[in-house]
């Protein structure tokens, strides 16, 4: 399919932006009138997590329950202290089997001798 | 055949024609429809696409839905070059012109008013990337001697990899206020999904500002000013697009009835 040549437009790559860019405008943004053909965009299935996503935006996403940003470390500052806080707790239980296997052995040690 | 009215736009009447080869949804050249002053811009597409059940399964097909996504936006493209349409959602569809008059009479007023908060503006996205590499924390840079030097190794790497991070925010903060102050309103959308928008780096920015477009050449110079700025962020800008993020402000509007029905939270509603 072809898209229509537009008046020189030298921001947009490769002729247009690219697909999120376009489908998060004609899906989620615009003016929305109930037709006589009733579908509402959001409860197609194709549109479930990933791509709803990427189409809603932040506030609607959230009250959707979808919030992965917030406990994506990348994203969100919460979620890398959250990350810090889980590695912290890795670590010290790392040392505590290090500790006690220190121990078994010096004991081990001492009933050896 | 029947077809159906897809409509893709509602503007005020414009002098230009419209491109002569454009083609819209279905491959059909779209038409200006007149009534009270305001010009629906209407193509026919067939029953067997749009009607009700027909519909809700060419929507599951991610490769239609691109290509009715495009042509939608070909339109409101090519239309944005002439007047300052005001875009309608994807699969906006009535069963006949009749259909269409009557939904341009009960919402003159709203269509007016927006279009005069809007005349002469145009949209432009503005996304930041950040390419951070994530932290390797099983390959540390040399061998650690102790345990001791392990952490320390380990508390440097999170500690420079937070500071990528944050710097990514800061300038996505900086350069957003920046914008919005040049712009006349602006929207935050949701970061971009890389499967999707099939770009490399994390989107830590994606926004979108309303311009006027005696202004856009200003504000184009201060994007392309913002991005040499800090290596590692790279800013991307798309437009001008129609005013697509600034047109169906709930804000401005008390919830239309038999809308909601059926419609999920938030339907109508933006971020801010």
């Amino acid at each position: 399919m072809t898209t229509p040549s537009r008046l020189p437009e030298p921001y947009a790559q490769g002729g247009g932006a690219n697909l999120a860019d376009i489908l998060e405008r004609v899906l989620d943004k615009g003016i929305v009138i109930a037709g006589d053909i009733r579908i509402n965009l959001l409860d197609i299935e194709l549109l479930t997590v990933k791509l709803r996503l990427i189409v809603a935006s932040v506030d609607k996403a959230k009250e959707m329950g979808i919030d992965w940003w917030e406990t994506d470390p990348a994203l969100s500052s919460s979620a890398r202290r959250d990350e810090l806080a889980r590695e912290n707790a890795e670590l010290r239980e790392r040392l505590a089997r290090l500790e006690e296997l220190e121990l078994g052995t010096g004991r081990a040690h001492r009933e050896e001798t | 055949m029947t077809g159906l009215r897809y409509v893709y736009a509602v503007c005020r009447p414009f002098g230009a024609p419209l491109q002569a080869q454009l083609t819209g949804v279905g491959g059909a050249p779209p038409a200006l429809l007149h009534h009270h002053g305001l010009v629906a811009v209407v193509s026919t597409v067939p029953e067997a696409d749009f009607a009700e059940d027909a519909l809700r399964a060419r929507l599951e097909d991610l490769d239609w839905l691109t290509a009715t996504a495009r042509a939608h936006q070909g339109v409101i493209d090519a239309l944005t070059t002439v007047t300052t349409p005001l875009p309608l959602r994807l699969a906006t569809v009535f069963r006949d012109d009749s259909g269409v008059r009557t939904m341009i009479e009960a919402r003159e007023d709203e269509f007016r008013r927006t279009l005069d908060r809007l005349e002469g503006r145009v949209e432009w996205g503005v996304k930041v990337y950040a390419d951070i590499a994530p932290a390797q924390p099983e390959r540390p840079a040399a061998k650690p001697a102790s345990g001791r030097d392990y952490l320390r190794q380990r508390r440097a790497q999170t500690r420079s990899h937070e500071n990528m991070w944050q710097k990514a925010e800061e300038f996505a903060d900086r350069l957003h206020r920046l914008l919005s102050e040049r712009g006349e309103d602006s929207r935050l959308h949701a970061p971009q999904n890389p499967a999707l928008s099939g770009v490399s780096g994390r989107n830590v920015l994606n926004a979108a500002y309303l311009v006027p477009r005696a202004h856009s050449e200003e504000f184009v110079e201060i994007v392309d000013r913002a991005k040499d700025e800090t290596p590692g962020l790279r800013v991307e800008l798309t437009g001008p697009w129609a005013p697509y993020s600034f047109a169906g402000d709930a804000g401005a509007q008390a919830p239309r009835e038999g809308e909601r029905e059926g419609a999920r939270e938030g339907e109508g509603g933006e971020g801010t």
